[in-house]
């Protein structure tokens, strides 16, 4: 029994010398010789999907926050505060991005919020940031996450909005005289939103959609769907997935040997398409951010810098490239580090210089952010390419 | 593309699926006959080995090799956990041993999650070189091995009940496991049997498929509740119900989706499962279960 108290003393003894390490530890390392004392942490919150079907784009936007993150405080935090960032998985789940956003707002008393990588849970979140009154930033694609941008206040994105991938494709469309296409795409919000945007841009460019095709995004096999897309006489396919459909849609797409062009949205823009379509990628064309053809693009662009650095330190750390996605996490971060900088621990203040934005150089393009524009991009921000050989290829 | 290329080309697009249906369905009926365990692991057996053949193969070992591995390791591993969870149990209700499995396939889900984590793996091709052609029709070579695998197993499972032996030993455990006792066949083995064959089974149903569907972790889930459709729609006390209940089930969706529309595949499917449940309960080809002695 006396034994027994000793030894609980010692530890406890040990605890406390412990603790007093850690504390003076962070003291010296965080607050690079200012003030003395330790300045209260920002606490921001994001939620994405880092296991379930869109586990493949937030992956990379995990990492790259998580990268961002030990970076920013390494360098001294923001204002000498350092930053709490708190990535909480979503499992690709609606339900689960309002939970996870609930706890960040109510536990955590987050500044602001990132995610979800997809637009189904991102738009689930939008009734709690409204009504809590929180800025959110978005990294999915469907416009209408920041559309009208009266009844979406808090919410900002940085990918781009369907709208402007839709135009890019529509043009190319137009200048190659395929007029009857086919469109097809997933059953989610993402392709709902792909397909509303397209189909009001083609119409508004005279071509015709002949067929019209969704499939589920956990679906093994779209060949029936591609039979009627072989059927409809069209000139040309686009389709609006992500992986793994959007590689399996387009292997059968080739084994049924369909000899019209194949054009993609922004969502297959990882190497994750490419290897999972096992050699059927090769001749699909799509528009997609600088970042993965960073080394074919012109020094004169004014990103070129942003996104050479970005792919040297992820490269240094994760041992692969970075892709599109993480470029969307990219992005929000340091907008919203932007605006905190500048704004301080005040939501409100925040959102308001969110919406100030101005000729930010990121990862996905020049960000101009209004009143009226919540996501800040032009048609600009994309390039077309072609991917050859399994590699993405510069259309000029 | 005329309508009957069409039809042709549905059609060959339902049996592929079809027949990974019906692959599933067949150990779960297998399975369910011996034990009288409706094992909602099974799905998970062919995502192991799916998993675990595309690991092997980017390791550098040929595919036959690594598809032999993994079949042996899923039957193991099936053997393993019949022995470890549902023979403890044996003497459990229906009910209960349902729940152990379940329980089985969250925690082998679990286990796939942590080792492959969630991003999809690829297998190559068993044979290489684009599609065939029939009466216009495209045919993935992939299909064919499908196709194939299901033929054999029907064939080899047909051969064992009611050829040798042993099959003849199941056949009488599945009528009546106390009189078959009485007269020497020991059941208790005949339930390792049987869930190593369905661990065999299930695994070379996931390799198969896995060049066309891609390999994920999660993949089992919806490979079990599509093969215990075709199970309902088949009839739970036979082979060749199960094989025809996996079909019908491939072909009305890829009928359904390429003819009526996208939208409406699952729906048709479920229709036609709560039509048989309400005219014919006992599956298409079912016999009320004990008259037949």
């Amino acid at each position: 029994m006396k034994k027994c108290k000793a030894t609980g003393l010692a530890v406890m003894a040990a605890l406390a010398a412990a603790i007093g390490l850690i504390l003076s530890g962070c003291a010296g390392s965080k607050d690079s010789g200012k003030s003395g004392a330790v300045k209260e942490p920002y606490r921001v919150g994001a939620v994405i999907d880092i296991s379930g079907s869109s586990s493949s784009l937030g992956i990379p936007e995990r990492n790259t926050l998580e990268m961002l993150r030990d970076k920013i405080n390494a360098a001294g935090g923001i204002n000498g505060h350092p930053l709490e960032l708190t990535i909480l998985d979503n499992k690709s789940d609606e339900t689960e991005a309002v939970l996870a956003v609930k706890k960040l707002i109510d536990q955590q008393k987050v500044l602001a919020v990132i995610g979800c990588s997809s637009s189904g849970p991102s738009m689930a979140m939008i009734d709690t940031v409204q009504k809590e009154q929180v800025p959110m930033i978005s990294l999915a694609a469907a416009g209408k996450i920041v559309e009208p941008a009266r009844e979406r206040k808090w919410v900002f994105k940085t990918a781009q909005s369907d709208a402007v991938t839709v135009s890019r494709l529509v043009s190319y469309l137009k200048e190659k005289g395929l007029m009857k296409v086919a469109f097809l795409y997933m059953n989610n919000a993402y392709g709902d939103g792909g397909k509303q945007a397209f189909l009001e841009a083609a119409a508004a460019a005279g071509l015709q959609v002949v067929d019209e095709e969704k499939f589920e995004a956990t679906d093994k096999d779209m060949t029936p769907q591609l039979t009627r897309v072989k059927a409809s006489g069209a000139q040309a396919a686009v389709i609006w997935a992500i992986p793994p459909s959007a590689s399996i849609v387009t292997k059968n797409f080739r084994d049924l040997n369909l000899n019209i062009p194949l054009l993609h949205s922004h969502g297959v823009g990882n190497q994750n398409f490419i290897d999972l379509a096992q050699g059927a990628a090769d001749g699909t064309i799509l528009p997609i951010g600088k970042l993965t053809v960073a080394d074919q693009i012109p020094d004169s662009d004014p990103q070129k810098k942003v996104l050479a650095s970005y792919i040297d330190e992820y490269s240094k750390r994760y041992g692969s490239p970075p892709n599109s996605f993480g470029g969307y996490a990219w992005d929000a971060f340091y907008l919203l580090v932007d605006a905190i900088e500048k704004a301080g621990p005040d939501r409100a203040v925040i959102r308001d210089r969110l919406e100030k934005t101005r000729d930010f150089i990121g990862v996905s393009g020049v960000f101009n952010m209004s009143e009226n524009d919540h996501n800040g991009l032009k048609e600009d921000s994309m390039v077309l390419v072609r991917i050859e050989g399994g590699r993405w290829k510069l259309l000029q | 593309m005329n309508l009957s290329e069409q039809l042709l080309q549905l059609l060959i697009a339902g049996l592929t699926v079809g027949s990974i249906y019906a692959l599933v369905a067949l150990a779960l009926v297998t399975t369910f006959n011996i034990t009288g365990i409706l094992n909602l692991a099974q799905g998970e057996f062919s995502a192991l080995g799916a998993l675990l053949a595309s690991s092997l193969c980017t390791a550098g070992l040929p595919l036959a090799a690594a598809f032999a591995v993994s079949v042996l390791a899923a039957a193991v591993l099936a053997g393993l956990i019949e022995r470890a969870a549902v023979h403890p149990a044996r003497g459990a209700s229906g009910l209960t041993l349902i729940i152990i499995t379940l329980g089985l396939s969250i925690s082998l889900r679990g286990l796939a999650l942590l080792i492959w984590g969630t991003d999809p793996v690829v297998l190559p091709a068993f044979s290489k070189g684009g599609p065939l052609y029939l009466a216009g029709a495209a045919v993935s070579p992939q299909s064919l091995w499908i196709i194939g695998l299901l033929a054999v197993s029907v064939a080899g499972l047909h051969a064992f009940f009611e050829l040798t032996y042993s099959g003849k030993a199941v056949r009488a455990c599945v009528i009546n496991r106390t009189a078959a006792r009485l007269v020497g066949i020991n059941p208790a083995r005949m339930s390792l049997f049987a869930f190593l064959g369905s661990g065999a089974l299930g695994a070379a149903a996931g390799i198969f498929i896995a060049p066309v569907t891609l390999a994920t972790y999660d993949m089992g889930f919806m490979l079990g509740i599509k093969g215990f459709v075709a199970v309902i729609i088949g009839g739970m006390h036979s082979t060749g119900g199960a094989v025809l209940g996996g079909i019908i089930l491939g072909v009305l969706e890829a009928y359904g989706a390429g003819l009526v529309s996208s939208g409406l595949k699952d729906a048709l499917a479920l229709l036609v499962l709560l039509a048989v449940l309400l005219v014919k309960p006992e599956g298409l080809i079912g016999t009320v279960s004990g008259r037949k002695v």
